[in-house]
């Protein structure tokens, strides 16, 4: 059964994540929201969630918030990434392909630095 | 919706809003009697027959039950272009199961996609759902259920990244295991 071996694995790795949380993670809370209605997935939203995950991973980045939102009503904007940092207020950004989305998490959300080009003007 | 994997990513949602504490994904592919099925089967708050008689139409349903939207016609129209059909059996109170069918081999039929990518997706999103996935291709069956995972992983977030390589490995190594020698 490979799932019991897996198992195994992952309470070892668990225990890692935990080490490694405790060493290092992103200054304040960060917390990244993808949209994931109907308009987003097919504007591409599952592959922006994607790699917003590949960049957790291959940077090593602990203490990520990563969740989705239905429709927001921005449709056209598609798809949209929310980015709260620390205290920090709510950036809602729009369009963002996986290319975006990797800038924003490099300089927002590791920098917290605002990405102003691609925040939906309100 | 360009892949079969991004229309379950999107119909699963209407599970989650019906507030499924469970949801069963089974895709299956039998190249002997050329079908691609896909059956998402909840554990929601189902429908009443009114509302089930109308979310297989986009016009009466985009304008009056917010919940449910475009993500139903979509798949409909695409199944059915496919040779294939959407059904819907649901009882209020116990959950909602929905099957769609392709003709595997017809022209029309997007590719499946990228399915790890939707369940990845699915389990970083509604960590509060129990996710059950099963994916047979001519007899060969990968299986996954993210009960066990979570409960090893006892509040630790999946987006941690060592565990999210972990989660993403064991998802791609099983599909890709059933899908071999298939076009």
């Amino acid at each position: 059964m490979p799932q019991i071996k897996s198992l195994e694995e992952l309470k070892r790795l668990r225990e890692e994540a935990l080490e490694k949380r405790q060493a290092r993670t992103v200054a304040g809370h960060a917390q990244v929201v993808v949209g994931m209605g109907t308009c987003g997935i097919a504007a591409g939203a599952r592959d922006t969630m994607k790699a917003i995950l590949e960049f957790i991973e291959k940077e090593n980045l602990s203490g990520v918030v990563v969740t989705q939102t239905g429709c927001i009503g921005l449709c056209e904007w598609e798809p949209i990434v929310e980015v709260t940092v620390g205290g920090g207020p709510k950036v809602t950004y729009g369009k963002v392909d996986p290319e975006k989305a990797r800038r924003i998490m490099k300089e927002h959300v590791v920098n917290s630095h605002v990405v102003e080009e691609y925040v939906i003007p309100s | 919706m360009k892949e079969i994997a991004l229309h379950v990513l999107d119909i699963v949602e209407n599970s989650v809003a019906a507030g499924a504490t469970r949801v069963d994904i089974t895709v299956c592919e039998d190249s002997s009697d050329d079908t691609l099925t896909i059956v998402v089967q909840d554990n929601g708050k189902g429908m009443d027959q009114d509302l089930l008689e109308r979310v297989s139409d986009p016009f009466v349903t985009t304008r009056t039950t917010r919940k449910v939207g475009l993500g139903i016609p979509l798949l409909k129209a695409a199944a059915e272009a496919c040779n294939g059909y959407l059904r819907i059996e649901s009882t209020l109170g116990k959950g909602t199961r929905l099957e769609a069918r392709f003709q595997r081999s017809h022209i029309d039929r997007m590719p499946l996609g990228d399915l790890a990518g939707t369940l990845l997706t699915l389990l970083v999103a509604f960590p509060q759902v129990r996710w059950v996935f099963r994916h047979v291709v001519d007899g060969r069956e990968f299986c996954f259920d993210s009960e066990p995972i979570l409960k090893e992983l006892d509040g630790v977030p999946l987006t941690e990244p060592i565990i999210l390589s972990f989660v993403k490995q064991l998802l791609h190594e099983g599909i890709a295991r059933v899908q071999q020698n298939i076009g």
